[in-house]
């Protein structure tokens, strides 16, 4: 089937919706005290970085980041072998911190409602919220982003892929509708 | 990959794959709740038609940390006793709705028939003197995290490497990984056509004793094997046994590794079995990890066509 | 049909018909369980065989029918169904029944029964030791009397070599052929499958060629002392052939046979752990099979024998080492030994006829067609390809399942009547 890519964000709009979840993030918060970032694999991980070097830059507050794989909490296991999947690594202990999840695309709420789980076991934390680059809507669960880079309606037969410079050679977001 | 019945069925790819599975259970295990839902609903049913308590109590633990369900099936109390076929047994098991079967017997290529009657994945848990792969992951595991890779390591097995199990499924692992395998044992205890495993052999412990990096020893097995194979216990001590005379030849950074029960004062010293340099405890915590790691990897994508 | 049954004047038509002097393109016709012409008169009943050979019905020197005493495994009715449909019109059963054949009323039973059913002619062999125990000689005599000639406890060798040499003499003087099976009982113990890189590897007891080799040596030197005509029953090893071949050199009467299954695999399809390769003597080499393949062409050893050995399926449900030892190979037979070798129909039939009817003394069977000769024949269409997947034996042990074989029977015919015809 030929899908034809559409680029509907940059590299630079992706830099910058970065930098403003960056910045409601610390509004919110009054700052950015007892935060902590956690990526759910795979590029959640460079964003919630790219989110924690954006806070650095004009608060003075070092935000940990934190690596999280949600392949053991999937609850679609019988139906998709694994995946690649990456390392599980908290740099404190999420027990009474505000964590905020950061992943790159949020569709149906599944990943999401796999990465609450992976956290309750994990601590206890204050408050759970989360960042997402693209909110593509279709939601099947009850889950909502607390700050959203960009809404993006899409149909089911689309694609949505993002790169991150950190990982890939390129920056942006792209949309691949199949041909009719 | 649907069963793992032995380790010859793995190639490298497949053997990384699952102990980088392992790595990954390894951190589950170290939390405070070291437990995940992966297998949640699933059941896994134990078979072990010979005795062994350690290594059904491993995959039972490993079961339970995927929040699987176990059934242990100990054959001494069950109609297989009553003259029931392995056949019918393993039917009647699978009619109750099993998700995976660990399958220990005393017949070499038990498993892989059982596999043949089943619906489910099946995981050798030792047939006989064949194979006994989840040993071998575990086993290269433990190495893997001791000494980063196992290309080039030298590793030595020592002992009834004939009617071992272990030993087979070893040397297919530790050659898959590229480490570099010496057989030492007396001629009645390594393998006939040895020539044709890609091995180096050696009837003499002491002589190569400087040159290893891995000193893996097996049990002495009064259970399997049939006759006079040794001469006698003591000379097989004064000969092949790890005493604390050998120990202190072996370079500094050396490792000794046993499958477990260890027959101490036999195979190994006593002394030596507690040195920090034996890795026996690692073996076993690592053995939960890597049998994670193997009914993960045959469950999931278990609905598909 | 049985051949008890008055036969009808069978025509056959376009065959390549196996006579004497060679193969020729003819009709022919039966009359009265004889070849009349070799051209098509009057009959009653018109058979086409599309150009395929027509030749001696197919000799089995060693199968097991095991009645009375096994009729879970086979019986003897279901046994000639099978033997029939491999084109068979002769077959030597095997004593190891229960109880075994080491008398002469219990082989008169097997002949009787055989006769009865009318679809092969089952020609009892005799037990060597009463009860196959190995420790007094059977009642020779009587066995003789009834019409046996072939002798062996097949299922094990005769191990007292004593014993045999007493055996030996008493036949040599009346005229019976000793056939062993040669497994020594020290060098098999506990061994499931050929000694060799396989079984190493499986970690599985391993059964040497020398358990069998050592045997033959012996035999073959007690034949040179008693002058008995002698038979080693499925060849398995190089080193057997060899000692064969030398024996045939020094003028002793030795002849030997060979299973489609030995010609066919080696050692490395047990590494599928399947029941369905598990026999004695075990698949053994590469270079085994070659040898056995090549000794068969050039006469070394004379016969095709199946040594088919049915055992029921429940019982080789079980792991590799807990089955019982051997497998079937009456229906499979022809078409798997005219898949495995290169050779011409005369040689084909001369190996699995012509040659097994010598050796076992039946003057009516595996002879080359020709006006008179007995109307015991088969037709054998050595092109056509066809997989095998169920049996007519009682038992489905079969290692050639599912494979592609070349070479189909088509028709079997006993003393004028026809036993088998494949469908389509």
């Amino acid at each position: 089937m030929q899908t034809i890519p559409v680029q509907v964000m940059d590299g630079a709009d992706v830099r910058r919706a970065i930098s403003r979840i960056a910045h409601e993030i610390s509004e919110r918060h009054h700052g950015a005290e007892s935060l902590v970032l956690i990526g759910i694999h795979t590029r959640g991980v460079p964003i919630a970085e790219g989110i924690a070097r954006a806070i650095s830059e004009f608060e003075d507050v070092h935000v940990p980041v934190g690596e999280l794989d949600v392949g053991f909490y999937r609850d679609d296991l019988d139906h998709r072998p694994t995946t690649r999947l990456g390392r599980t690594l908290l740099p404190v202990d999420v027990t009474n911190e505000i964590v905020v999840l950061v992943d790159d695309v949020l569709y149906t709420g599944r990943t999401i409602r796999a990465a609450l789980d992976a956290i309750s076991d994990l601590g206890r934390p204050a408050a759970v919220e989360l960042a997402v680059l693209v909110d593509r809507g279709h939601r099947q669960l009850p889950i909502r982003a607390d700050y959203v880079g960009k809404n993006l309606p899409t149909s089911h037969q689309e694609r949505v892929t993002v790169r991150v410079e950190a990982m890939d050679q390129e920056q942006g977001v792209w949309i691949e509708r199949p041909q009719s | 990959m649907k069963h793992l019945l032995s380790m010859a069925d793995l190639d490298r790819a497949g053997i990384e794959e699952l102990l980088d599975l392992a790595d990954h259970f390894t951190e589950v295990l170290e939390r405070d709740i070291p437990k995940v839902p992966a297998l949640r609903g699933a059941t896994v049913a134990t078979l072990f038609f010979e005795t062994s308590t350690r290594t059904r109590l491993s995959f039972e633990k490993a079961a339970k940390a995927l929040s699987a369900d176990v059934l242990n099936f100990n054959p001494s109390g069950s109609s297989l006793s009553k003259g029931e076929s392995l056949k019918d047994t393993v039917l009647t098991v699978q009619a109750m709705g099993v998700d995976v079967m660990v399958v220990r017997h005393p017949a070499v290529g038990a498993p892989a028939r059982v596999a043949s009657w089943v619906n489910c994945p099946v995981i050798n848990g030792g047939d006989g003197a064949h194979q006994h792969p989840t040993q071998a992951l575990l086993d290269a595991l433990t190495l893997r995290r001791r000494f980063g890779k196992l290309d080039g390591l030298r590793i030595a097995i020592v002992g009834d490497i004939r009617n071992s199990r272990v030993a087979r499924s070893n040397i297919d692992g530790f050659t898959a990984l590229g480490a570099l395998v010496t057989l030492v044992a007396p001629p009645t205890l390594l393998p006939l056509e040895v020539n044709s495993y890609p091995v180096a052999t050696s009837t003499d412990l002491d002589s190569i004793l400087g040159e290893v990096d891995v000193l893996y020893l097996l049990r002495v097995q009064l259970e399997r094997g049939s006759g006079p194979v040794l001469p006698s216990l003591p000379e097989y001590v004064a000969r092949f046994g790890l005493d604390r005379r050998r120990f202190g030849l072996l370079d500094k950074d050396a490792v000794v590794m046993h499958p477990g029960p260890m027959n101490r004062g036999i195979e190994i010293g006593t002394d030596v079995a507690d040195d920090p340099r034996a890795l026996i405890t690692e073996q076993v915590s690592n053995g939960v990890a890597a049998r994670m790691a193997v009914m993960f990897r045959l469950l999931s994508g278990r609905g598909q066509p | 049909m049985t051949a008890s049954e008055t036969a009808s004047v069978i025509a056959i038509h376009n065959a390549r018909v196996l006579t004497p002097a060679g193969p020729l393109d003819t009709d022919l016709t039966l009359r009265d369980a004889k070849v009349h012409s070799l051209s098509a008169g009057k009959a009653e009943t018109h058979l086409d065989a599309g150009g395929a050979l027509v030749g001696p019905g197919f000799v089995d020197l060693h199968c097991h029918l095991r009645e009375p005493g096994f009729e879970w495994k086979e019986d003897i009715r279901s046994g000639a169904r099978a033997a029939a449909a491999g084109g068979y019109t002769a077959v030597v059963a095997m004593p190891n029944t229960s109880p075994a054949i080491d008398s002469g009323h219990l082989a008169r039973f097997v002949a009787d029964r055989g006769r009865e059913v009318g679809l092969v002619e089952v020609a009892p062999a005799g037990a060597i030791t009463m009860g196959r125990a190995g420790n007094a000689l059977a009642h020779l005599d009587e066995l003789f009397d009834v019409g046996v000639r072939l002798f062996t406890d097949d299922g094990d060798g005769v191990a007292d070599a004593g014993l045999l040499r007493h055996a030996m003499e008493y036949l040599a003087e009346r005229g019976g052929v000793i056939a062993q099976h040669a497994e020594d009982p020290g060098l098999a113990r506990g061994g499931h499958m050929h000694e060799g890189r396989v079984s190493s590897r499986l970690g599985i007891r391993g059964l040497p060629s020398l358990a069998e080799e050592v045997m033959v040596a012996r035999d073959l030197a007690l034949v040179a002392l008693t002058g008995v005509r002698y038979h080693v029953m499925h060849a398995s090893a190089q080193g057997t052939v060899d000692l064969v071949a030398n024996a045939k050199r020094s003028g002793l009467g030795v002849t030997a046979e060979v299973t489609p299954h030995h010609i066919s695999f080696d050692h490395s399809r047990v590494e599928s752990m399947e029941p369905d390769f598990k026999m004695y003597p075990p698949l053994r080499t590469e270079a085994d099979r070659a040898a056995l393949g090549r000794a068969l062409h050039d006469g070394t050893i004379d016969a095709v024998a199946t040594d088919h050995a049915p055992h029921a399926p429940y019982e080789c449900e079980v792991p590799f080492e807990e089955a019982p030892r051997g497998v079937i190979g009456l229906e499979t037979a022809a078409a798997a030994v005219n898949t495995a070798l290169e050779l011409t129909p005369m040689l084909l039939f001369e190996r699995m006829s012509v040659a097994p009817a010598l050796i076992c003394g039946l003057s009516s069977q595996g002879r080359w067609v020709e006006e008179g000769s007995p109307a015991n024949l088969v037709i054998f269409d050595p092109d056509t390809s066809w997989v095998p997947e169920s049996f007519l034996s009682k038992s489905q042990n079969s290692p050639f399942r599912g494979t592609k074989l070349r070479g189909k029977v088509l028709m079997t015919i006993l003393r004028g009547c026809l036993t088998y015809q494949a469908s389509s």
